[in-house]
């Protein structure tokens, strides 16, 4: 059986040179790249979001997490190929119209991905027509929603609005976020979920795609 | 000698919304004056937050601070009509916060800029987004130099906002946003650099004493003037000190002036 605790915490610690040696340990143990991945890297992740929702760690060490998981990944890919594909979620993620910020867009997205989405994110300054074409193309199940200016809120709920024209609605989950956006104004817009940072926003998109 | 321009009276604040909504003029003066004291060298006013309200807002906002104040006002807004309004109430000549190159700010402030006077704080902003590389941020600065020199803004009347953006998601932005300013200094040594400073400890803990250290780095790159709080008694006892550090202060008479109010000490 292999330790994926250890793989867990190695993760969390950011000791690239022993969640190698455990990885690779794991894999000739004959444990399968999806169970490292998901009960070993995956669940580390969660942790990183956790300790990055409570404030016990900081950007740098998340963003140092997630270069330490993306070397494991590559040894795993192959292998994940063989064994199939497994359900996942389709993220769609970007930030609206006349705002040009992205830094927080991209720590979300990065986040949605180590914890196993499968992230399209598709910039910033977006139309509210192209969430929608996006939507369709990505087959999303998730839409995440950036604003980092009070001045471009507004795009938010507009975005939102042409999502719901268009029909797709139902179909998809909607995650607000960014520095002015607030809960009572993802109630307001009607949106399904809002997060205050990029640990928390990984925890919502799991519970809502469950 | 280096320019504060106090960042306070923002309707994205809670309190200042709460007193704009309520007109509570106490509130508002109590803080101007504050700010003032604490040595400001000019007064931020942005009534953007409650929208549909601004121009009501901002027209109150210059009737309750402009009777208390002598500092000159920095007008700030997306919204020409806004600043309009705002630039005819004015008792003396007023910062204009902001122009970018972002073509819709741009296009709408060339024209409400033109034929006035006044000080212009110019971001490095531009519809690509933020900049990427120190280059990219003075031939920014540079392009926004020759847009308002060509409408007869002179070099010393514009304020150039390099953007500091975070160290946390990319540790080269401290030093390359450091080298910009160098680099624009050196091409128009009577241009000024501003901008708010935060955003250089976005992500981690402890941000004021980021802030502190970098605003002294900042000032021996070439900044000399900041938007930030003057509440704040540590960076103003930072700045104080590193300008006269740097020289501008004569006979060190300000720090020691500092120390004696009790506002600066080891």
């Amino acid at each position: 059986m292999a330790n994926y605790d250890a793989i867990m915490e190695a993760l969390v610690a950011c000791d690239q040179e022993k969640l190698t040696s455990l990885v690779n340990g794991a894999l000739e143990e004959g444990a399968s790249a999806n169970d490292i991945l998901n009960k070993g890297l995956i669940a580390g992740m969660d942790i990183v979001g956790e300790k990055m929702e409570s404030g016990e760690m900081f950007i740098p060490e998340v963003l140092m997490t997630a270069q330490t998981m993306s070397v494991c990944l590559e040894t795993l890919k192959p292998l994940l190929g063989e064994e199939g594909d497994t359900v996942t979620t389709n993220v769609l993620i970007g930030t609206v119209k006349g705002d040009l910020h992205d830094i927080g867009k991209n720590l979300v997205a990065m986040m949605l991905e180590s914890g196993g989405m499968n992230v399209h994110n598709i910039g910033v300054d977006i139309d509210p027509q192209e969430f929608v074409r996006y939507i369709k193309e990505t087959d999303a199940d998730i839409v995440c929603l950036s604003a980092l200016l009070t001045t471009t809120m507004p795009a938010m709920k507009e975005t939102i609005e042409a999502i719901s024209e268009s029909g797709l609605r139902d179909q998809v989950k909607i995650m607000v976020g960014g520095a002015p956006v607030t809960q009572a104004f993802a109630d307001e817009i009607n949106a399904d979920g809002f997060a205050p940072d990029a640990g928390s926003a990984a925890k919502l998109a799991k519970a809502l795609a469950a | 000698m280096f320019e504060v321009i106090g960042e306070r009276i923002n309707t994205s604040r809670k309190k200042v919304q709460a007193a704009v909504a309520d007109r509570d003029a106490d509130y508002i003066v109590d803080d101007v004056k504050k700010q003032q004291e604490a040595g400001a060298a000019f007064i931020d006013v942005n009534a953007g937050a409650r929208i549909g309200h601004e121009d009501e807002d901002m027209k109150w906002l210059l009737d309750t601070i402009q009777p208390v104040v002598s500092l000159p006002l920095a007008l700030d807004s997306p919204d020409p009509a806004v600043l309009e309004l705002a630039f005819n109430m004015v008792e003396s000549e007023p910062m204009v916060n902001s122009i970018s190159l972002e073509k819709d700010r741009f296009d709408t402030m060339m024209p409400f800029l033109e034929g006035k006077t006044c000080k212009i704080v110019a971001l490095c902003m531009d519809d690509a987004g933020m900049p990427a590389s120190s280059q990219d941020i003075i031939d920014r600065a540079d392009q926004l130099v020759k847009d308002l020199t060509g409408i007869g803004f002179p070099v010393s009347s514009i304020y150039v906002d390099p953007l500091v953006q975070p160290i946390s998601t990319d540790i080269t932005k401290g030093v390359m946003v450091l080298d910009a300013v160098r680099g624009i200094k050196a091409q128009y040594p009577e241009i000024h650099i501003t901008g708010g400073l935060s955003n250089i400890s976005y992500g981690l803990p402890q941000r004021k004493i980021i802030n502190r250290t970098f605003i002294t780095l900042m000032m021996s790159a070439g900044m000399d003037s900041a938007i930030i709080d003057p509440l704040d008694e540590k960076i103003m006892a930072t700045i104080v000190t590193a300008d006269m550090l740097l020289g501008n202060d004569s006979f060190c008479m300000n720090f020691l002036k500092g120390v004696r109010a009790g506002s600066i000490e080891s």
